[in-house]
């Protein structure tokens, strides 16, 4: 619980604000130290802070394909998991099979969450957005081909017609040995 | 590692069978059984002071019982077979139950207490004769003996062990014996009887040792007829083969002296042809006409009296000796709804010694026997009770102008069974007698919950036993959810009609059927099935269902037929028919009309159809299907099978709407000097289906034939139609036969080299099962033969399917020739069959169990996979998944999936199933001699809780966890505020 909230609230009495980020002497009545020109300074920063963007893109394009290629150790683990789980119906395999489905679909429905700290305008995300997507949808084939392995799939003739009842008989006969 | 593990624990526990059987606990819940003994034939009262009063009985079911005079109770009984007839029962040495069977070769001695056999003899003769045995007190050097004439020979027998003290033997071929008379007090035997028919002989035989002392015959004009009476120990009386002389010959010291008194003379009016009643009453004997009973006197040297002359239901009991030199007899009499009894000293027959007037039940009809026992009363006095045997077949005790007890032995014989639903419940009218109230129904509660707590006392465990057997829930007579409760409705040989409540088996309503009483126009009534006429649902809800029973004058085929419709609720016959044609088959077509009544097709004996009801509805739905009723007709003696379509109305006599002529359309005429039709077997008319299609390994699909008009027939070499045993291997074979009923097509044969019946087959969904002996292994086997249809098997694209453009489901024709693969498989099987049935479920959803009467008179359940014809030695794993057995040579019988637990149903004839609402129960009832009844459910009972299931600890469980729940709710409030005031 937050202690002592109240008073926290009601003690910001005053307030210096020590960051100036305008271009315009004008807008401030002291004016600005001798030797101190503030265009010069803006462009020597422009150019560090672009150096400094650069990297920042260039780690945050390294990041998101590493996390776009994530994916795939977690197919390899799954299709190790699958191999072990065997191809009868039972409650682990079930159970694998099952988180072999729902992984690829909670991450394909969270793309844009995963992809959000890279989010940059010089960052093209294009690429790792669509190979997360690809080894996802692979992750997601694997399942449904391990559904089908356990023949939890319709695929089959034997699925549509294991609850056709009996044709209806045209002739009807009776009789046996005489009473 | 951890999943291996896990994989092999989850391996292991799905491939655990369940096992089917129950716990001692649960014995009664569910089933019940009820014992009989038959139609008594003879009794035998032992009713000495010490001990318990007892009863020994003979009945037509072959069948020596000793009852507790009391209650009516049995305290042991002994099936003796179907080929051991029991010729007579007596008691000797007061602890002894003498039995003489089997056409007089087999003597046996019963210890009368617990019925442990003590000795058995066998007696053989010259030739085949009558039977007859003699308890006397008799001492043969220091044994007490029994006097037994059989198959020719007179035998005096030990009582102590049955040991043969001497023997005589009668070879003369024409020699009939009618009698044999110790007079008493007297050391020698007379045998009387006639040879030639026309000659009277007796024999004076030396009790001691057997030597003959003196041989006289007279020679008659007249020849015998029938039996002869006794009218004193010298003395016989017997009529002549016209029926109208009566001949009085007394031998006394072996002179032979007769005389003749036509029976005119001594009635009025002429009786027609007279036969003599066998009774034992000095001095008296009686004589029963078309007309009347008529009791004589003689009295002195051949004159004769009439002294009474009574209708015809006047039954006439055996002599009883109550004193010295005194004897007595009782008659009973009809008179409305009451019957008198009435015993008389045998000498004065106008004094009684007791007369009562008995109310009696108009539903068991007359009286056909009884038997006569006295006691002494306080103040000295002769008292005495009756043991009578009525038509129904049922046995009463009659003791001080009231029924003691009342045995229902007509259950003993039933024809035919169906069943019937109970009334529905209605709103606001109360239909259970005793319901529970609220208190008791709690106090139930609690004493199961502390059952399952383990904290009862052994008290409370028989309270609560007590409870769960004698739950009125079950015994209700409205219908249930569950559809548990119903009525068994059974015909039985004495032609009663009886229903039995499922719940607990008590007889609701009985009812002895006029159409098949004995009357002017119908001799020899004898009832032949049971069909059910009328099954309200839908939209005839309020009319009562009804049941169809089909009987026929006589016993031959062309006798004229009787139909009767009985409402199930009440027993009331509303409708009786006497027909003018006879009945061959009856043929419940699968139509019914707007009030529910089943249309049904009576053949007569010169293959015409008649259809009933009688009503223009039913002709109008009976023409729209005419052109797809076809019938068909096993003539077993000669080998022929015929099936026939039906033409228009019948030609010839008066116009009959309702008659049909046949046309033969095919027939299989199997060649008699090499096949004999022992055996058929068809589909029930209500078996249901639920899928077309067998899923087998790897997702395929097998398509079963499936056709109510499918027809199992077997056939073995006439020579071994005989005993197991009585021909080699060689000679010997089996064939079976599948055949479509419309068309004739046989659509599988199929021969046993070595085999032999008797055959037992059941025929259910596209499979047949069969039980059979195999002589070249000595050993019983069982056969199964699935039958699939090849022609549907492309149907195998999964698209046409999804979308459903398939004609899997469009109605068939037998004339479309299905292409029909079969597969088989044998097995060998331990025990030989009485019976065999299949279980029945509602939906056919539920896997299928074979119900097995086994020669041990108990019904043993046995799983359909089993007998799966794809089993095969190392099946694969794929196989092994879809729950196929490896094959193994002989069928398993497994102790615990005897339906009928610890008790037999001796004498099983049937095993009748029928489906509950509920999908996965089977009601099984199986009858013989005993009655047996059950809930069954062959795959355990997956749609519903258990009986056992405590609805109490849920109920005090749930509360409790909400109880918790408020609790600790509570509690955390309270100490989330102290911690904010921290």
């Amino acid at each position: 619980m937050e202690k002592g909230k109240g008073i926290m609230g009601s003690g910001r009495r005053w307030a210096v604000d020590f960051s100036d980020n305008s271009t315009a002497p004008s807008s401030r009545d002291i004016p600005d130290p001798p030797g101190f020109a503030r265009a010069s300074v803006d462009q020597d920063d422009s150019t560090v802070s672009r150096q400094k963007k650069d990297a920042e893109s260039n780690w945050k394009t390294q990041k998101a394909w590493e996390v776009a290629q994530a994916p795939f150790k977690n197919l390899l683990m799954m299709g190790f998991m699958m191999w072990m789980a065997g191809n009868t119906v039972h409650l682990f395999s079930i159970g694998i099979t099952f988180s072999a489905l729902w992984q690829p679909i909670s991450a394909l429905q969270g793309v844009g969450k995963v992809f959000e700290p890279y989010k940059d305008n010089k960052v093209d995300l294009l690429g790792p957005k669509l190979l997360f997507i690809a080894l996802n949808l692979g992750g997601l084939a694997l399942g449904v081909w391990k559904l089908n392995t356990l023949g939890l799939l319709p695929t089959h003739a034997s699925d549509w017609v294991s609850s056709l009842p009996p044709a209806q008989e045209v002739e009807y006969s009776g009789g046996g040995i005489p009473l | 590692m951890a999943i291996m593990s896990f994989i092999f624990v989850f391996f292991f526990f799905s491939s655990l069978q369940p096992i089917l059987s129950l716990y001692e606990d649960q014995v009664g819940l569910m089933d019940w059984h009820q014992q009989y003994i038959g139609k008594v034939k003879q009794a035998v009262f032992h009713t000495h002071k010490t001990g318990r009063k007892r009863v020994v009985a003979s009945t037509e079911q072959n069948i020596i019982a000793t009852l507790d005079l009391r209650s009516g109770e049995i305290f042991w009984r002994h099936v003796l077979g179907p080929n051991d007839v029991v010729d007579g029962i007596d008691i000797a040495l007061g602890k002894y139950v003498i039995t003489l069977s089997s056409g007089g070769s087999i003597l046996r001695a019963w210890n009368l207490p617990d019925g442990q056999m003590v000795w058995e003899s066998s007696l053989h003769g010259p030739k085949h004769s009558k039977s007859l045995l003699l308890t006397t007190n008799l001492i043969i050097e220091k044994d007490n003996s029994l006097i037994v004439f059989s198959n020719g020979r007179l035998n005096a027998v030990s009582c102590i062990d049955g040991e043969v003290l001497w023997k005589k033997d009668f070879e003369e071929e024409s020699l009939e014996v009618q009698q044999v008379i110790q007079p008493p007090g007297s050391d020698f035997i007379y045998v009387v009887g006639f040879a030639a028919s026309s000659q009277f002989e007796t024999y004076k035989i030396n009790a001691k040792n057997g030597e003959l002392l003196k041989h006289e015959s007279t020679a008659f004009s007249d020849r015998f007829s029938g039996e002869v009476s006794l009218v004193s120990s010298e003395t016989v009386a017997a009529l002549d083969s016209t029926g109208s002389i009566l001949l009085t010959i007394s031998f006394h010291n072996g002179k032979i002296s007769s005389q003749q008194i036509p029976v005119s003379n001594l009635l009025e009016d002429s009786p027609g042809l007279a036969v003599i009643i066998h009774s034992s009453v000095t001095g008296i004997f009686a004589i029963k006409t078309d007309a009347a009973t008529i009791f004589i006197r003689v009295i002195g040297e051949g004159k004769l009296e009439v002294v009474e002359k009574t209708n015809h239901e006047t039954v006439v009991s055996d002599a009883l000796t109550i004193s010295e030199g005194q004897q007595a007899f009782a008659l009973v009499q009809h008179a409305g709804s009451n019957i008198h009894l009435t015993v008389k000293p045998a000498h004065d027959w106008d004094s009684n010694l007791l007369k009562e007037s008995i109310k009696m039940d108009q539903q068991r009809g007359f009286v056909h026997k009884v038997f006569i026992n006295n006691y002494i009363r306080t103040d000295r006095s002769h008292g005495f009770r009756a043991l009578i045997v009525m038509e129904d077949h049922s046995l009463l005790l009659l003791q001080q102008g009231a029924i003691v007890w009342s045995r229902e032995d007509g259950l003993a014989s039933i024809i035919d069974v169906t069943t019937s639903e109970l009334p529905v419940e209605k709103a606001g009218v109360s239909v259970a007698k005793v319901e529970l109230n609220l208190f008791e129904w709690l106090k139930g509660h609690v004493l199961k919950l502390k059952g399952t707590l383990m904290l009862a006392t052994p008290e409370d465990i028989a309270a609560i036993q007590y409870m769960r057997l004698k739950s009125s829930e079950k015994s209700k007579m409205t219908r249930d959810h569950n559809g548990f409760r119903k009525l068994l409705i059974a015909l039985t040989r004495a032609g009663k009609l009886f229903a039995l409540h499922t719940g607990d088996g008590r007889i609701v309503w009985s009812h002895l059927l006029q159409s098949l009483h004995k009357s002017e126009s119908c001799r020899q009534p004898i009832g032949l099935n049971l069909h059910q006429w009328q099954v309200p649902h839908h939209h005839a809800l309020d009319e009562n269902p009804s049941v169809l029973v089909v009987g026929r004058c006589g016993p031959s085929s062309d006798a004229l037929g009787v139909l009767s419709l009985v409402d199930s609720y009440t027993g009331k016959e509303f409708s009786s028919l006497r027909l003018v044609h006879s009945v061959a088959q009856v043929i419940p077509l699968p139509y019914t009309d707007s009030t529910e009544q089943r249309l049904h097709l009576l053949i007569d004996a010169d293959k015409h159809a008649h259809l009933y009801p009688k009503t223009p509805e039913a002709i109008d739905i009976f023409q729209s299907e005419f052109a797809n009723v076809y019938w068909y007709s096993v003539d077993d003696d000669n080998g022929i099978i015929k099936g026939y379509a039906l033409k228009t109305k019948c030609s010839g006599n008066v116009a009959d709407e309702f008659c049909f002529d046949s046309r033969e359309l095919w027939s299989i005429v199997l060649p008699s000097e090499s096949e004999k039709i022992i055996t058929t077997a068809t589909r029930k008319l209500n078996e249901a289906v639920h899928t077309q299609a067998k899923l087998i390994a790897d997702q395929d699909v097998m398509y079963k034939y499936i056709s109510s008009n499918l027809l199992f027939v077997a056939t073995v070499a006439p020579k071994a139609s005989g005993e197991i045993g009585s021909v080699t291997p060689e000679e010997s074979w089996l064939v079976v036969y599948l055949i479509d009923t419309v068309t004739g097509r046989v659509l599988h044969r199929m021969t046993h080299h070595g085999s032999q019946g008797p055959v037992q087959a059941v025929l259910s969904e596209n499979w047949v099962v069969y039980h059979y002996f195999n002589l070249r292994a000595h050993r019983y086997e069982m056969s199964v033969i699935e039958i699939y249809d090849q022609s549907r098997a492309d149907n195998k694209d999964v698209w046409k399917l999804v979308v459903g453009n398939h004609n899997l489901t469009s109605p068939v024709s037998s004339y479309s020739r299905a292409e029909v693969i079969t597969k088989s498989q044998s097995y060998f099987f331990t025990h030989s069959l009485k019976a065999i049935a299949v279980t029945l479920t509602v939906k056919g959803i539920t896997s299928k169990q074979l119900l097995i009467g086994t020669i041990g008179d108990q019904v043993l359940a046995l799983d359909k996979r089993f007998l799966d014809p794809r089993r095969s030695v190392n099946p694969t794993q794929a196989e092994r998944e879809e729950g196929i057995i490896p094959l193994t040579d002989s069928l398993p019988i497994i102790p615990q999936s005897y339906i009928t637990h610890s008790l037999r149903v001796e004498g099983l004839q049937s095993i009748i199933t029928v489906a509950a609402k509920l999908e996965s129960t089977t009601l099984v009832f199986a009858h013989g001699l005993d009655l047996f009844f059950t809930h069954y459910a062959p795959s355990r009972t997956y749609d519903s809780l258990t009986e056992d299931f405590s609805y109490a600890l849920l109920l005090i469980t749930i509360v409790a966890l909400v109880a918790a729940i408020f609790v600790t709710w509570i509690l955390s409030q309270r100490k989330e505020l102290q911690d904010r005031w921290r």
